[in-house]
């Protein structure tokens, strides 16, 4: 595949004793969307939280194999210097209750003790808000707390606060799943828009985002990566009988 | 069903209402009666004096007023909030941090234990601790009511924080903030009007309690600032006056009821504010 | 990371600190206490006599003390509390009249209780002094020989005003509110729907009230009867004020008496001999494992609830 970013080699994790990923391979493309998609339980979520390593967050939570960021094995590395290049927006919107809409653009920095001059700070506010499709919207209430925007709203603060740390990649945990269709709509435009400046990784249930949204997609079924795909190839001619089964509704 | 058996029914759910209203209003009455005598008898003395002057020995034209009280009110409860409140929100992070483990359940079972000791047993301990070796002193005191309040604390703690969701952890170390920044600068500021109202409510409670003073603090007629010394607080002078046999010293208790009221009424109604103000939507 | 490991160690400790904390208060009182345990032994708990000049120290009277007048307070203000977290909890449940109501119980639970114990003193004391009076008085009138006569005489009326019903009732006054806030939140966390089941087969709210609402809830209301219990139990300061501090064993609620609470704030700022001031601690010990086992008790029954639900 071409010029890939992030390859995962035979990756196997647990919560505790059950087994839900299973002898994953899989490498994701410089600057492209990857969906992620599957039933639920099938292992997605799992899967994307490997990848910054929050997966060993969770108690009693265990993995093997090895993921590779260029030529390093993440596992190698300090977590939290990996997780400042691989950002993550989740399924709820959860901008931080305690900060402004401008402290929470920021919080990367702030947060890891990071001092910066009022000009920088400006600047990256400005621009990580632009490119999450929000300045124009929040451009006279930035002391305002985050809490007070719309649910889509603050799903894009979530983003503009990912972005303003330039990652590599950032990945999406389901990022519409709790949103209204127009919100959602407008989530899936940035997406696209994104793409030219960051690789996108991308979990969801919705087979119809994943064809509108990504330009590879990944199948999972209990634990197992089942086809992986240029995402032309698997929705219009899926080679595994599972996919097209979850794709026509069979299951799921 | 019977036309009969439904009147029958309806009336006793009639009869129900008026017997519970009737001994909720009977319950109120006393309440209200206690509250009512205190403002009535205590507001009679109050005045400027009242609260800026020492007490006046018995006899004399003016009776005096309760500022050493006051004083050592402020004193004492301030220094219980500086033993108790970083001990508290300690061990509550502590106990939200780490929910199941056997150790943290030991650990709650022994709020619970220190939620429900008699205050005056507290005394007892802070006598045996500090009394018997320093003398009496409002720092005896202290101690005696940050053990009262160190339970109330971490439950207020441990309660806010649980209703963190944790998804804002996930957020914060999602963006590559290490463990303890994360606590300390998203979860906990996250949970600070909670935890703030269950100091204030426990100030509140400390702030008029008596028993564990009675032989720690013990009490000074005297306008003290060294606490290393006795010291009087608001109850404990009310329990000294009230006690004494003289009409005046019945009177300056009257007025320092009304004042203590007062000063607990302000806590709580600051502490309601505070949940309102910075009630934060998850 | 290394600070993530001193702050984990940090909470750790202090933590760790809150149990000893814990440890040294209990392993305090039984050190303290020892003296009289050695010399009393378990008859300490129910020998009668108090008695400092000959050294002599059973704590039965101030148990019996404690006992009638937290039960018979809890006996006064059951009623009361329960009818008031009714009517919060299933009756006036929101609106102006509600928001006053329900904060302003829970501003009358933070009073200090020295502020109740003052107020009995000067208010119901004379009070109940008077109505002993009168029956004094009733005795007098009333024929030698006579049933009524003979009644009044067992009571041993002394006009003390002071006693085991003054404290009993100061106490009930007092837990009113406390006892009627911890009903209330029992009852409004009924689910409404098992509510509306009943009303739609056409009960009646007395009938909800009946067969839904406190079936439902009555663990709970028990988890409060023993919480209230608890705190009765180590009341100090509004009971030391009205109940007379007689060292001697009492059943006749009209007499002064001691609790274990108010012994300790009477005598043990005095106690001057190792004996006397370890037998008051080892008061103080029991007070402390009573009060917690009823505590834990109703705590118990709390997480049990919520267990089930």
């Amino acid at each position: 595949m071409e010029n890939s970013i992030l390859t995962i080699k035979n990756l196997d994790a647990y919560f505790g004793k059950t087994q839900v990923l299973k002898n994953i391979n899989l490498s994701f493309p410089y600057k492209k969307v990857t969906a992620i998609m599957g039933p639920s339980g099938c292992g997605k979520t799992t899967l994307i939280r490997c990848l910054n390593r929050m997966h060993e967050l969770t108690a009693d939570a265990d993995y093997g194999g090895s993921i590779f960021l260029g030529d390093v094995n993440i596992f190698e590395k300090n977590p939290i210097t990996l997780r400042r290049h691989i950002g993550m927006v989740f399924q709820r919107p959860n901008p931080f209750p305690n900060m402004s809409i401008y402290e929470n653009v920021l919080a990367g920095y702030t947060l890891n003790g990071i001092r910066l001059t009022r000009l920088e700070r400006d600047s990256i506010v400005q621009d990580a808000l632009q490119k999450a499709a929000l300045w124009e919207e929040v451009k006279n209430h930035l002391n305002k707390k985050g809490t007070f925007l719309s649910g889509g709203q603050q799903q894009r603060l979530c983003i503009a606060r990912a972005l303003a740390v330039k990652p590599d990649i950032i990945l999406f945990d389901e990022p519409t799943s709790a949103l209204d269709p127009r919100a959602t709509t407008h989530i899936e435009e940035l997406i696209e828009e994104l793409k030219k400046t960051v690789t996108i990784v991308m979990v969801t249930h919705n087979i119809a985002q994943a064809a509108r949204v990504s330009d590879y997609t990944a199948f999972l079924y209990m634990g197992e990566l089942v086809e992986y795909n240029s995402s032309e190839r698997i929705f219009t001619v899926p080679k595994d009988k599972r996919t097209e089964e979850y794709l026509t509704g069979k299951f799921g | 069903m019977k036309e009969k058996n439904i009147r029958r029914r309806l009336i006793k759910d009639r009869l129900f209402l008026i017997l519970i209203g009737v001994l909720s209003l009977t319950a109120l009455i006393p309440l209200i009666f206690i509250l009512g005598y205190i403002f009535r008898n205590g507001i009679r003395v109050i005045n400027w004096d009242f609260l800026t002057q020492l007490p006046q020995p018995v006899g004399e034209e003016t009776a005096g007023g309760i500022v050493h009280a006051l004083v050592g009110t402020i004193i004492i409860i301030g220094l219980s909030f500086f033993l108790a409140v970083p001990f508290g929100i300690g061990t509550g992070v502590y106990l939200s941090e780490n929910r199941n483990t056997r150790f943290s359940v030991i650990v709650r079972l022994c709020v619970d234990l220190l939620m429900g000791v008699p205050s005056i047993v507290v005394g007892i301990i802070a006598y045996a601790w500090i009394v018997r070796f320093q003398g009496f002193s409002a720092l005896a005191g202290s101690i005696a009511l940050s053990i009262l309040m160190i339970p109330m604390v971490v439950r207020g703690t441990e309660e806010t924080l649980n209703l963190i969701p944790p998804s804002y952890k996930e957020a914060s170390l999602a963006l590559g903030v290490p463990y303890y920044r994360t606590m300390l600068k998203v979860i906990i500021p996250s949970g600070f009007g909670g935890i703030t109202t269950g100091v204030l409510l426990a100030l509140a409670r400390i702030a008029g309690e008596t028993a564990p003073l009675l032989f720690t603090a013990l009490g000074s007629n005297f306008l003290n600032v060294n606490i290393f010394k006795p010291m009087h607080t608001l109850p404990l002078l009310i329990y000294d006056y009230a006690t004494s046999p003289y009409k005046e010293w019945h009177h300056i208790a009257w007025g320092a009821s009304f004042v203590l009221v007062i000063f607990v009424l302000v806590l709580n109604i600051i502490s309601r504010l505070v949940i309102k103000k910075w009630k934060i939507q998850f | 990371m290394i600070q993530d490991k001193i702050f984990n160690k940090t909470l750790l400790i202090i933590a760790t600190l809150f149990l000893l904390l814990i440890l040294g208060i209990f392993i305090t009182l039984i050190i303290f206490s020892l003296p009289s345990w050695q010399e009393f032994g378990l008859s300490f708990l129910w020998q009668t006599e108090w008695n400092p000049v000959r050294n002599e120290f059973g704590a039965l009277p101030f148990i019996v003390g404690t006992l009638l007048t937290s039960f018979i307070a809890l006996f006064l203000c059951a009623p009361f509390s329960l009818s008031l977290s009714f009517f919060l909890g299933e009756y006036c449940k929101k609106g102006v009249f509600f928001q006053t109501l329900k904060g302003g119980i829970e501003l009358l639970a933070g009073i200090p209780s020295i502020i109740y114990g003052f107020w009995g003193f000067f208010v119901l004391v004379p009070q109940i002094r008077r109505f002993q009076l009168y029956l004094i008085d009733l005795r007098m009138r009333t024929e030698t020989g006579s049933i009524q006569e003979k009644l009044l005489e067992a009571l041993e009326i002394v006009p003390y005003g002071v006693g085991i019903l003054a404290a009993a009732l100061i106490l009930s006054i007092m837990i009113i509110p406390f006892a009627a806030s911890l009903g209330q939140e029992v009852i409004s966390m009924v689910p409404q729907d098992l509510k509306e089941a009943a009303y739609s087969l056409g009960a009646t709210r007395f009938e909800v009230i009946k067969k839904v609402i406190f079936p439902h809830a009555r663990s709970g209301i028990l988890a409060g009867i023993f919480l209230a219990l608890g705190r009765a139990l180590g009341e100090t300061m509004a009971v030391t004020m009205v109940i007379g501090n007689r060292n001697i064993l009492t059943w006749n609620i009209l007499n002064p008496a001691n609790t274990m609470a108010s012994l300790i704030a009477n005598e043990f700022p005095e106690a001057s001999d190792p004996i006397h001031l370890a037998s008051i601690i080892q008061v103080g010990l029991w007070l402390f494992i009573v009060t917690f086992i009823i505590n834990l008790c109703g705590k118990l029954i709390i997480h049990k609830m919520n267990y089930k639900e």
